[in-house]
């Protein structure tokens, strides 16, 4: 279970929300709307550990998050061609998290010869499964989907969330996914929607 | 061809040139130094490509050993002033505290007059090559220093930095790996814009007398030199040294920018 207690978080000297808590489950996509600006992906970067929160406590199973090792939270982000070294192969990319599992490389349908080349010579949606696949090497228990689909055409969004609905359930790792597509979110979502709402202006 | 090969032969070209002065100059040694009273003053002919001094020197075995003498001049200042850079870049990213302490330092540096600094050093080191080498790479870090410390900052928050960290990897492995080949371009072009400063610089101690000896055959020292003959029309004197100095500059110059070009694969392509 990844649970936020009551936490905090602001952005500057602003509070973007006091006392937020959540509830994600293994196995179970859970999804996250609310409208820009509403600080839907600061929540996600610091559920995945990439951004302090001001009080209260984020843990998992109960306890909190160990600082060593790979983050048992992975982020995924809307645009990952900034998660990747620019001057690095993609078969660099990916083994800087470790050597992927066969049966990973074929969920996410990535073809042997992207590994030779630069992150920017990829689509979209071919750099999202990658990036996936990556975040997927290190074993995380949750992934934070922020957006991961909304650049990319209808068929490869089917393609990319069928293969992480396959993994949540039989690899048991939890999603969030944050997204403004209420249909999207109808169809994929298992254990509810959780808005937040605008801040005060 | 595509802009990967084409950067790739630049380069080689340029190094070729480069090669060829340092290992020519070995040859032209004795030739620069000796001197023979019979032909002073030549101007170019084919026994003579560049022309001959006023003691009979031939002044293109002069101009190359000159030329050689200022890369190993220029090389050794511009290496040990971006090895100083880097290193105090590396200082203001270990911390806050450790940021402004270098910080101190660099300004503290930068506030004090260039040259003035340059004739102390060498002054006090007792003047010659490792006098010079030391006090242009002394004097010039700051600047390239402040330069890799913005690069620095700006590339440790970048979100494959941050994912790196998040996926387990150490500060050693990010500072290593991530973080210094993204320095690699500001410290070459730091090093190509020093290389031309120190030799002139150089030149300049040496014109001052706190350089190398006058004995050495130094562009600076011909130059100086050819200054007094250039009203007498001794056009070559000056002429071929500065040329030559030119050519050797540019060929670090090409040499950089195709570096850079296939240090950054997304650049090549365009």
């Amino acid at each position: 279970m990844l649970e936020a207690r009551s936490v905090t978080i602001g952005v500057a000297r602003r509070d973007l929300f006091r006392d937020l808590s959540l509830r994600l489950a293994p196995g179970k996509i859970m999804g996250l709307c609310g409208p820009s600006g509403s600080g839907k992906t600061t929540l996600g970067r610091v559920l995945a550990g990439l951004h302090p929160h001001r009080a209260g406590q984020i843990l998992l199973d109960g306890l909190p998050i160990p600082r060593k090792g790979a983050h048992p939270v992975q982020y995924l982000a809307q645009a990952p061609l900034a998660t990747m070294n620019p001057r690095w192969r993609v078969a660099r990319v990916l083994a800087e998290a470790g050597c992927p599992e066969p049966d990973l490389v074929a969920a996410m349908s990535i073809d042997p010869d992207w590994l030779e080349r630069f992150p920017h010579e990829l689509s979209g949606g071919q750099l999202q499964r990658v990036s996936i696949l990556r975040a997927l090497t290190v074993r995380p228990r949750y992934l934070i989907a922020d957006e991961i689909t909304a650049p990319l055409d209808p068929i490869s969004q089917a393609r990319i969330w069928k293969a992480l609905t396959d993994l949540a359930a039989s690899h048991g790792i939890g999603i969030l996914a944050i997204s403004h597509d209420a249909a999207l979110l109808g169809r994929i979502v298992t254990s509810g929607i959780e808005a937040i709402g605008a801040r005060p202006a | 061809m595509n802009g990967r090969q084409s950067a790739l032969l630049t380069a080689g070209l340029a190094a070729t040139l480069i090669a060829g002065v340092a290992l020519s100059a070995r040859l032209l040694v004795e030739a620069g130094t000796s001197a023979d009273f019979t032909a002073r003053n030549l101007a170019p002919a084919l026994s003579h490509p560049f022309g001959t001094d006023q003691m009979g020197r031939d002044m293109l075995a002069r101009s190359v050993t000159g030329l050689a003498l200022s890369l190993r001049v220029g090389l050794m200042a511009a290496g040990l002033s971006v090895l100083l850079a880097t290193f105090m870049a590396m200082v203001s990213g270990l911390g806050r505290q450790a940021d402004r302490v270098a910080g101190f330092v660099t300004d503290a540096m930068l506030a004090m007059p260039h040259l003035m600094l340059l004739i102390l050093l060498s002054f006090s080191l007792g003047g010659g090559t490792t006098a010079v080498i030391i006090a242009v790479a002394i004097s010039h870090w700051p600047r390239l220093s402040r330069l890799l410390r913005a690069e620095l900052l700006q590339v440790s928050v970048a979100p494959y930095v941050e994912t790196s960290r998040a996926l387990g990897r150490s500060r050693l492995f990010i500072l290593r790996r991530h973080i210094l080949p993204h320095l690699a371009p500001q410290m070459l072009v730091g090093f190509l814009l020093m290389f031309p400063h120190a030799i002139l610089h150089e030149a300049g101690l040496t014109f001052l007398g706190f350089g190398l000896e006058p004995s050495r055959p130094a562009i600076g020292v011909m130059l100086s030199d050819a200054m007094r003959h250039i009203s007498a029309g001794r056009w070559w004197l000056a002429f071929f040294p500065g040329a030559m100095l030119l050519c050797m500059v540019l060929a670090f110059e090409a040499m950089g920018s195709a570096a850079r070009r296939l240090i950054s694969p997304r650049e090549a392509q365009c």
